[in-house]
């Protein structure tokens, strides 16, 4: 077993130690910090597909943003913090149900079927590349600016949605 | 290659079901919404995983602009998720998504 193997178990358990924590724990506010535990992990994971832009990114958006919107949300509505909320409803069984078999089935085909993988070293300077696809017309423009008006559109709607009226 | 493309792809797998477990075992909007994020965050692994292992040999990139164009629908899925939460909270004082039933006949 080489080292980056070693590396990859490491951050697959910190991920998904996090994603459990997310979805067992019964205070909510813990559950926002293992959200950022997983979110880390899953930022690690990306360095070591070497693709360091999506890791910052993922550190900025994920950890810096959504994580910080979910605590302020979680504090601004005060009863989420009262120590007697119910964490699951009736159907969690169901859901356990639902998720385990899913994941048997997904293992089960995942490991049978081999994968065309090529061995290939990753692209030099692939930021600058990234960056130049993203506005170049012919390559993801559309893409890119579809993105910005879909923020904006998401900015103003939350704005809206959650003024005082 | 040192890590195999299957390790990857079973550590999405297991985030998505744990994310898949959260969003419909919780009572609570938020933690919903935070089991939302960790599946999206699994097809974010499974596309740089492909990226990297599969598409990176050729050069291109796309399997990069897809996962940056997933963060931003996270992101704007995140912000209009948590503003009608807090608002349905100021309404009803109460984000139990089994209290939320104002649309049910």
């Amino acid at each position: 077993m080489s080292l980056l193997q070693i590396v990859f178990i490491v951050l697959s358990a910190i991920t998904l130690i996090g994603a459990l924590g997310v979805v067992t724990n019964r205070n909510l506010f813990r559950c926002a910090l293992f959200l950022v535990l997983s979110f880390v992990g899953v930022a690690g994971l990306y360095v070591l597909l070497e693709a360091e832009f999506l890791a910052v990114v993922q550190i900025l958006v994920y950890v810096g943003a959504i994580s910080i919107l979910i605590i302020f949300a979680i504090m601004l509505s005060q009863r989420l913090m009262s120590p007697e909320f119910r964490a699951s409803n009736e159907q969690w069984i169901w859901a356990l149900v639902a998720a385990v078999a899913l994941f048997a089935i997904l293992a089960f085909i995942l490991l049978r079927v081999s994968w065309p993988t090529i061995s290939a070293p990753a692209p030099e300077n692939a930021i600058s590349a990234l960056g130049q696809a993203l506005v170049s017309p012919n390559q993801y423009l559309l893409v890119f600016e579809v993105a910005s008006v879909l923020l904006v559109v998401a900015l103003i709607g939350a704005v809206i949605i959650a003024r005082e009226r | 290659m040192q890590i195999p493309l299957s390790w990857y792809l079973i550590v999405a797998a297991a985030l998505f079901c744990i994310g898949l477990y959260g969003a419909l075992s919780r009572r609570n909007a938020v933690g919903v919404l935070m089991g939302v994020e960790l599946m999206l965050n699994s097809v974010n692994i499974n596309l740089l995983a492909f990226w990297r292992q599969v598409e990176a040999a050729s050069g291109t990139l796309a399997g990069q602009v897809f996962a940056i164009i997933v963060i931003t629908v996270a992101a704007a899925e995140a912000a209009v998720g948590l503003a009608l939460i807090i608002s349905v909270y100021r309404s009803r004082k109460s984000v139990d998504v089994e209290d939320i039933d104002l649309m049910k006949l």
